[in-house]
């Protein structure tokens, strides 16, 4: 669960920037996470309410942008949809896949009062 | 205070902040904030500080990385008693609870310190880099970190390492990297240990080789019994050739300890 960490992490970071812009209630945020993050985006909206109790995020609504994975062949360069448990090209079956998008997790907006 | 990371001590970050919802504070329109900050952010800054620390004392540093069980502790063991006192260690031991791991390392003549994370599943680069303070880092040659024992989520968080090391023993199924890629992805070397017990078991090398060489075709993989010292040598021979890397002066001294290790797997 690890999971826990990432979202502490959520509140921290949206709690320092309605600081610093004089806010003192967030209302909504919203992050991104990549199918090969290493991240369950359920198991982050899971634990949200238990994260943001009696910070400036109680009572916030959580916005997930789910990003699919997508990869690139380093032998014939065909791209395709990754998901963490793709291994081999489907195209030429080669092993080394070069991960294109996926790894995302980040906060990228949020909604003050 | 913790000047590197701004906390108030090691374990604890508490909101030193008010809380004043609802107490007249103004009313104006919602307003968007953008942000793009990435989540690991902090971790991964504590994490670049580590490793300039590291650099700045020339340490190989190492993050070992495995299932509970697998003989990460008895790797360790074995390896500084073989390695001690050509080369000088420190060792971080990560354990939700009890400081038995650490008994055992102290045993060997290491410097030791363990971390328990309690709930925590890994540990993360702020317990490493107060993890490290007893430690006299300039008088240091190799830092082992032992990760809590499990193959999911210590993959995620970097901890200032040059190499993750992922062990993997044969009374696990040979299918493990595939069952859980991330971890071995994220490596640069498995250790496949436990192999004095292959005669008593269905576990298949060469496949687990090949999934492994599947999840990471860069995976440099060593076959070892800490036990018998079986395939031991490969690995300090890899071990000592980072480390003199490091330590280009070291280069000398330790040209006849290669050989010592080498005679020391075929006991």
């Amino acid at each position: 669960m690890h999971e826990v960490g990432i979202t502490q992490s959520i509140v921290e970071i949206a709690e320092r920037s309605a600081r610093d812009q004089g806010a003192e209630r967030v209302l909504s945020v919203t992050v991104e996470i990549g199918a090969l993050s290493g991240v369950l985006a359920d198991a982050v909206e899971f634990c949200f309410e238990a994260c943001t109790g009696g910070t400036f995020l109680e009572g916030a609504a959580l916005l997930v942008h789910r990003i699919p994975g997508k990869g690139k062949c380093g032998d014939c360069g065909a791209e395709m949809e990754l998901d963490p448990y793709t291994f081999a090209c489907a195209t030429c079956g080669a092993f080394a896949l070069e991960v294109l998008q996926g790894n995302e997790l980040r906060v990228t907006e949020m909604e003050v009062d | 205070m913790c000047t590197d990371c701004g906390c108030s001590s090691p374990e604890h970050h508490s909101h030193d902040h008010e809380h004043p919802h609802g107490e007249g504070h103004s009313h104006d329109h919602p307003k968007t904030l953008r942000i793009e900050e990435d989540l690991l952010a902090k971790n991964n800054r504590l994490a670049a500080d580590n490793r300039a620390r590291f650099a700045a004392n020339r340490l190989l540093v190492l993050n070992l990385v495995s299932s509970p069980g697998s003989g990460k502790t008895s790797l360790l063991e074995r390896t500084l008693s073989d390695l001690q006192p050509a080369w000088s260690f420190a060792v971080l031991e990560g354990d939700q609870q009890t400081s038995n791991d650490a008994e055992r390392i102290g045993a060997t003549g290491a410097p030791v310190k363990q971390i328990n994370t309690g709930a925590g599943c890994h540990l993360d680069a702020h317990m490493v880099g107060h993890g490290v303070e007893p430690f006299d880092l300039e008088k240091t040659d190799i830092l082992l970190i032992e990760n809590v024992g499990n193959l999911v989520c210590p993959a995620s968080f970097d901890l200032g390492e040059d190499h993750k090391v992922a062990v993997l023993s044969v009374t696990e199924g040979e299918d493990k990297p595939l069952k859980y890629p991330q971890m071995f992805r994220a490596a640069n070397v498995l250790l496949i240990n436990k192999i004095d017990l292959l005669p008593y078991l269905d576990f298949d090398l060469e496949k687990c080789r090949g999934f492994a060489r599947r999840v990471n075709p860069e995976l440099r993989i060593f076959e070892v019994s800490c036990k018998t010292g079986e395939g031991m040598a490969a690995w300090y021979a890899w071990l000592e050739e980072g480390a003199r890397r490091k330590k280009p002066e070291r280069g000398k001294r330790d040209a006849g300890r290669e050989s010592q290790s080498i005679s020391i797997s075929k006991i």
